[in-house]
């Protein structure tokens, strides 16, 4: 099949970026995406110019690396990751536009490579839980309920891919935070930090310039893994019973 | 700073103050049209102006309306806030193609707020401004004499832009309301499955039902037609 690229290229973080287009005329239908912009790749060196930088890792939908925006969409057209998204999704003759990630929190490294370690900062600033040393714990020796293990388990399919952000309007965090959130509330390995987890996730949210939600659920529809803003609720719950009761004055 | 005025600076306690405020803002537009539904009673206005008379003079509804005023002005101002914040996450350069996978009312409370607030004020400069500054002729009800604010509107609606702007007007409150309401119970973090059901349903009818009403105060009165 024949497409034509039109893909935002941007020499380093503070260039200025423009729109280029590469027609691609073999292209197979049963390529993934990324196979595709292989294929311009390769034909970029070989003709001597600079490929297109993107972010990948794994190809298998499971480390969040590929972000893409595509056809006005995180990842295209389909509720999935870039790497998951093959050329069949799109009609023979389309142009298809790519963008990176726009956020003010993911500023752009090269062309389509954005720089997400502000989630990163967020993650450390409570993201984690109290591991005492000593033996290993025999598995299953915590009980924990069927229904809160179910969606401790859900929150926690969340790769941090940022596609919850690129599609928000207002570029806010809020569904990856709130999945970080409640991933450990929800379980009780997590309660030694529950409060000082969520009051200082969310300040280092907000210090990284995210927006804040305003429940268009963008984001949800978006999710590769399927993240539920039930976890923004949740999120905000945590956070005003932590800041009401914390002894964090 | 100190716990607390972190936490009303943080965005999510800036959003609960919108909820809040935005909730308040609900059940006084309950009390409101049930108020004024009372102008289209056929009594020459009587119940419409004993009732008003009652609510600019009794202390406790005085409290209430300075209160109101107040959380108005917090959901703008507040609104005003995270909207520059919002707009200003998206960094320098915005996308080149959307495609929106979310509801056009969400995406524009913003703009219907602003439409909102320009109807507020003239809203205000004719009916609030004019009872407590005007020049209002006093009827008597057995010996009490009260001001005419029933004459007032009814003279405001023989207009019919002014009657065109009030139903347009109660268009926008309506689609502001269609996303707000279950928007402000999920920022509260009520999210539930038993209840989601019911705030959806509530939200809806609310936002349909209070501001035909509404619409509908105008309408009667240009043509004549009164009930009960
Ligand atoms: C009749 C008057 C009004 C009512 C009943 C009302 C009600 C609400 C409610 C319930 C929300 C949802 C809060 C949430 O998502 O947590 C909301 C959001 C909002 N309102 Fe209003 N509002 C009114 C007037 C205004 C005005 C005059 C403005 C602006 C000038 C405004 C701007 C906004 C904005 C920007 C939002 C979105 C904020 C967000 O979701 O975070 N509203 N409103
Ligand atoms: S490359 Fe790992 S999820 Fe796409």
């Amino acid at each position: 099949m024949k497409i034509t690229l039109k893909v935002w290229r941007q020499k380093s973080k503070d260039a200025k970026g423009e729109f280029k287009t590469y027609p691609l005329d073999h292209v197979s239908q049963d390529m993934s995406f990324l196979e595709m912009f292989d294929v311009l790749n390769n034909d970029l060196v070989r003709k001597g110019e600079d490929p297109v930088a993107f972010d990948h890792d794994c190809r298998e939908g499971i480390c969040g690396m590929c972000s893409m925006y595509i056809n006005g969409r995180p990842h295209g057209p389909l509720q999935t990751t870039t790497c998951q998204l093959h050329m069949r999704t799109f009609k023979d003759g389309e142009t298809i536009t790519v963008e990176p990630w726009r956020a003010k929190a993911f500023p752009i490294i090269k062309d389509l490579v954005v720089d997400r370690t502000s989630f990163e900062r967020i993650q450390q600033a409570g993201g984690y839980i109290s591991v005492n040393t000593g033996g290993v714990p025999d598995a299953n020796e915590i009980p924990i309920p069927k229904i809160d293990a179910d969606k401790a388990f859900d929150a926690a399919a969340c790769i941090g891919c940022g596609a919850c952000v690129a599609a928000c309007k207002n570029a806010s965090a809020m569904l990856f935070v709130s999945a970080k959130v409640s991933q450990l509330a929800l379980l009780p390995q997590g309660q030694p930090e529950r409060k000082t987890r969520v009051e200082n996730m969310v300040a280092q949210m907000d210090a990284e310039d995210f927006g804040a939600c305003t429940n268009t659920l963008a984001c949800e529809a978006e999710c590769p893994k399927g993240i539920s803003v039930t976890n923004i609720a949740r999120m905000n719950r945590e956070y005003f019973s932590a800041k009401a009761s914390s002894e964090n004055a | 700073m100190n716990w607390f005025t972190n936490f009303f600076s943080s965005t999510l306690g800036r959003k609960l103050m919108m909820a809040l405020t935005g909730l308040f803002l609900i059940l006084f537009l309950a009390v409101h049209l049930a108020g004024n539904l009372q102008l289209l009673k056929s009594d020459g206005g009587r119940a419409f102006n004993v009732y008003a008379h009652f609510m600019t003079h009794n202390p406790l509804i005085v409290t209430i309306s300075v209160v109101n005023f107040a959380f108005i002005a917090i959901h703008i101002i507040w609104a005003a806030i995270l909207t520059r914040r919002n707009r200003a996450a998206r960094g320098p350069v915005g996308y080149a193609v959307t495609n929106n996978s979310s509801s056009l009312t969400s995406r524009n409370m913003g703009i219907l707020g602003t439409l909102i607030l320009v109807f507020i004020v003239i809203h205000l400069r004719s009916f609030w401004y004019e009872t407590h500054f005007g020049n209002i002729p006093l009827v008597d009800y057995d010996g009490s004499p009260v001001k005419d604010l029933f004459t007032v509107v009814d003279v405001a609606y023989t207009q019919l832009w002014f009657v065109v702007l009030y139903v347009v007007s109660m268009a926008i409150v309506g689609f502001h309301l269609y996303h707000g309401f279950g928007s402000a119970f999920q920022t509260l973090g009520l999210n539930h499955v038993k209840y989601n059901p019911a705030i959806r349903f509530i939200g809806v009818a609310f936002s349909i039902v209070v501001p035909v009403l509404f619409a509908l105060i105008p309408i009667l009165m240009f043509l004549d037609i009164t009930i009960g």
